[in-house]
């Protein structure tokens, strides 16, 4: 119980999450609506990919100053949960702009921002791959990780805040905190994103142990 | 540079692209077509030169440099070198593309000074990608792989400059020019924090 208490607590929270997001009532919104509801999907997936992210920095600049293996795996492990967060937030995103701004895809800062994330990180795992020497691959994909990270800060902090954009909460378009005026959605949106980044970090724990698992493996053989 | 050769053969690969698009566009009037092939020209030929100063580079000589001289030294020397090698090409790439394809900027200093932050921040990224890339067995395909993605937000930034600078607004758009002051001065500083990681074997 120790432990594994916040494992509990993920899937009650994104069970909660589920349940209130689908059936408590939403502000009544135009052009919205009730794809409202997506905020508690769409958006903390990209809460939680950033948090993971962020993990998977701080193991990278860990393994640079201790040379322990074992923070290469979580920071690899870490950008492959990180990636997965990242895809469904896209995938949310885009059936939620088909319903509202009336296209998949349109080019707008932010939503490059999110496309690009998913290339350099694409780039990183592509890295990985061409390279042999264990230590070698840590080491070096660890530098272009903490080098990415920051370039995509730039791209994701700053930028949209320059240009003018679709997308809520950015160049003079309100956020969701200007709709939500009885606070009912909150209380569904608070535990979601803590709900989910909770998941995210579950699932990369998971994917830790396997991939240690399956070193050990392959060093007994 | 040691080598006359490349230093001829990167000028030369600005030129006969710069021919190319004139022999398929004639002239350009249109501003965003100029402004998009300006940049992808350049952003071709700085990945060309700059990617020769690891990828190709002869272990031996890089190591009697790690013996005699501090990492940061040699990154910090490399990135100086590679940017005044693209203001080279850079300026070399803007007179004949003006001259083929026609000018448009009406604001030439700030196109210029766009110029000139684009080629240190192009010269300090490429530099730091070279050396990652330099490390791999493929590595001539990985130096796009890798760079293109990070190199987005500074080619935003300056794709937006010059765009400025074409439409010649009366203002500076200075909050762009901070940005892309700031983004160079993180890419200097990341390189010369990391880049004694990678050349130790």
């Amino acid at each position: 119980m120790k432990n594994y208490w916040w494992k509990i607590l993920a899937a009650a929270l994104v069970l909660y999450t589920i349940v209130a997001g689908f059936l408590l009532s939403v502000p009544a919104q135009p052009i919205l609506h009730e794809t409202i509801r997506n905020l508690y999907f769409h958006v903390p997936m990209w809460f939680g990919m950033m948090t993971i992210l962020f993990i998977s920095l701080w193991h990278s600049i860990k393994y640079l100053s201790k040379s322990d293996i074992q923070s290469d795996i979580v920071a690899s492990q870490a950008a492959h949960t990180g990636m997965l967060l990242g895809f469904l937030g896209i995938v949310t995103g885009s059936v939620w702009a088909k319903y509202t701004w009336g296209a998949w895809w349109v080019s707008d800062t932010k939503l490059n921002g999110a496309a690009i994330t998913l290339l350099i990180y694409l780039a990183y795992f592509i890295l990985r791959g061409s390279l042999d020497e264990e230590q070698k691959r840590a080491r070096i994909s660890a530098v272009y990780n903490i080098f990415a990270y920051v370039m995509l800060i730039v791209f994701l902090m700053i930028l949209p805040r320059l240009n003018d954009s679709l997308h809520p909460g950015n160049g003079g378009n309100p956020g969701f905190n200007k709709y939500d005026l009885d606070s009912t959605m909150r209380m569904v949106f608070y535990p979601a994103v803590a709900g989910w980044i909770l998941l995210g970090v579950w699932m990369m724990t998971i994917k830790v142990r396997i991939e240690k698992l399956k070193r050990k493996i392959l060093m007994n053989e | 540079m040691r080598n006359k050769y490349a230093l001829g053969g990167i000028m030369l690969y600005v030129v006969s692209t710069v021919f190319v698009s004139y022999l398929s566009f004639r002239q350009i009037i249109n501003v965003p077509t100029w402004n998009a092939l300006f940049w992808i020209i350049l952003l071709f030929a700085s990945i060309n030169g700059v990617a020769k100063s690891f990828i190709g580079e002869n272990r031996g000589r890089l190591l009697y440099l790690y013996t005699l001289v501090s990492p940061q030294a040699v990154i910090m020397s490399k990135i100086i070198y590679n940017s005044l090698l693209l203001l080279l090409i850079s300026g070399l790439c803007l007179f004949v593309y003006s001259l083929f394809i026609g000018n448009l900027v009406q604001d030439m200093p700030l196109f210029l000074l766009t110029l000139l932050l684009g080629s240190f921040g192009f010269s300090s990224l490429l530099t730091m990608v070279s050396a990652i890339a330099s490390k791999t067995s493929n590595n001539f395909t990985l130096m796009a792989i890798l760079s293109f993605p990070i190199m987005m937000p500074l080619l935003m930034v300056l794709l937006k400059l010059s765009k400025n600078a074409i439409d010649g607004l009366e203002n500076w758009d200075l909050n762009y020019l901070l940005v892309l002051m700031f983004i160079n001065v993180i890419i200097i500083a990341l390189s010369y924090l990391l880049f004694r990681y990678l050349w130790r074997d």
